[in-house]
């Protein structure tokens, strides 16, 4: 029960701790409360946990880590590399 | 979709795995914390392709496995009386009480209902002011805010027929009771991320300090949890125990400080027994004074509990990572998903339940050395 799933805001209503939002996750619409994502706004992503968003996605962190995946064993092809014991 | 598909992404996962086989020079056990993680390491395989040399043993972080018989005895006493409307999140129904379940008690008229946010059972409270309104709130620090809100919702508005039956626990007292266990073979933790997300990293700062064990804060997706895998890997065979976090998409050293803040507000630490496992101390949260009249506990005498584990189950020692579940005589005879016996086997998070249900039933029984 603790996973969160990643969505996107659609749209927001409400301020403060009643503040809400539709977000998708992916094509699943619902509405989750944003009371502990002050800074969240429509177009971000979040982590939704029973009802609530609990962090906003951090895009740039996000796309720093996909680089340095791709960086690792760079000059190798992909695929090629046998793992050595 | 975004976030999901590219942590995903198979090609990266080889360079990952790669990287890992190439650095892995002598056994190691790392213990991943989060049940979440547990689930993705086995169904995607990920314990399966990394070198024979990594061990990793899977951590009591299931909330739906831990908490004690005796509060899920009381909501079933709690949810068995006429004028309560009980509210769970979907994983407890099924979770073996000493007699029955949450479901028995519904199929014998109990008015047992699945909320998806504790805020559903608020405004049922507010939408049916004449029947008694119990929110089951159990979980680690990720749940807790979303409960802490809806107690501080229904103190201020003044809600008279909501009460909660409150058995949170948290996760460093777990990992301090593991480190110190005299039995203890874990060498590097993989971290819960969405646990962090809330409370910021700097918890788990003086533990590494003081056991000089690597920690990695670790996402859910497979790229996450190899990641996670990769980086303890490194620090262990370089001889490094550092605090890295490896999620920082989702996760900022301070965590969530408007969550941080309520919870702080509603509730308060308290020792708190972990079934299977024992009592850890301050190792929980229940509500601070102000909200006490809150208290489902308190509302309704439900008299003494007496309480009585099914014998054959090993859950104890599943959630400290001293068996895997096939070592249990009972796995997947007199213990399935339908039928468990165990709160391991009920939870999607469970170790029993993911090492069923992706049909790990006819694995090598146990690695040399384990089961200590
Ligand atoms: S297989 Fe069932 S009986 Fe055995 S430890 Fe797991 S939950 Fe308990």
């Amino acid at each position: 029960m603790c996973l969160g799933v990643p969505g996107r805001v659609v749209e927001i209503h409400g301020e403060d701790l009643g503040r809400t939002a539709r977000v998708d996750f992916g094509g699943v619409e619902q509405v989750v409360s944003l009371a502990y994502v002050p800074e969240v706004q429509v177009g971000d992503y979040t982590i939704v946990h029973v009802g609530f968003a609990i962090t906003r996605l951090d895009e740039a962190a996000a796309l720093e880590t996909l680089d340095l995946f791709a960086e690792l064993g760079a000059g190798d092809e992909p695929g090629t590399t046998e793992p050595s014991p | 979709m975004r976030y999901l598909d590219e942590f995903n992404d198979p090609a990266l996962a080889r360079r990952l795995l790669d990287d890992v086989h190439r650095a892995t020079t002598r056994p190691w056990a790392i213990m991943e914390v989060c049940g979440g993680q547990t689930h993705s390491i086995v169904r995607h395989g990920i314990d399966q392709l990394l070198p024979e040399a990594i061990e990793l043993i899977h951590g009591p972080g299931c909330p739906v496995c831990v908490t004690p018989l005796e509060v899920i005895d009381r909501a079933l006493a709690i949810a068995s009386r006429p004028e309560v409307v009980f509210c769970s999140f979907g994983d407890m129904l099924r979770v073996p009480g000493s007699e029955h379940d949450l479901l028995t008690v519904k199929s014998r008229g109990g008015d047992v209902r699945v909320v998806y946010s504790p805020l559903d059972a608020l405004a049922l409270a507010e939408a049916e002011p004449d029947r008694q309104v119990v929110l089951f709130a159990i979980g680690f620090e990720t749940t807790a805010p979303a409960n802490a809100l809806a107690v501080l919702q229904a103190h201020q508005r003044g809600v008279t027929n909501f009460s909660v039956l409150v058995s949170h626990v948290l996760v460093p007292p777990a990992v301090t009771a593991i480190l110190a266990s005299p039995s203890c073979r874990v060498q590097a933790f993989l971290l819960a991320g969405h646990v962090c997300s809330v409370m910021g990293t700097g918890q788990y700062a003086p533990l590494v300090r003081q056991h000089r064990v690597p920690m990695v804060v670790t996402g859910f997706e497979p790229l996450d949890v190899l990641e996670g895998i990769r980086r303890a890997v490194l620090q262990l065979e370089s001889g490094r125990a550092e605090l890295e976090n490896a999620y920082p998409r989702a996760v900022r050293d301070e965590g969530n400080e408007a969550a941080r803040r309520v919870l702080a507000d509603v509730f308060e630490v308290c020792d708190r027994t972990w079934r299977g496992i024992g009592t850890i101390p301050a190792s929980g949260l229940r509500l601070a004074e102000p909200y006490r009249r809150l208290d489902a506990e308190a509302r309704f005498d439900v008299g003494a509990i007496r309480t009585g584990e099914s014998p054959l189950c090993r859950s104890g020692e599943v959630l400290q990572g001293l068996i895997t579940p096939h070592e249990c005589e009972a796995f997947g005879t007199r213990c399935t998903p339908r039928a468990p016996l165990g709160a391991t086997m009920v939870s999607g998070e469970g170790a029993c339940a993911a090492y069923y249900r992706y049909r790990r039933l006819d694995q090598p029984v146990a690695a040399p050395g384990r089961g200590g």
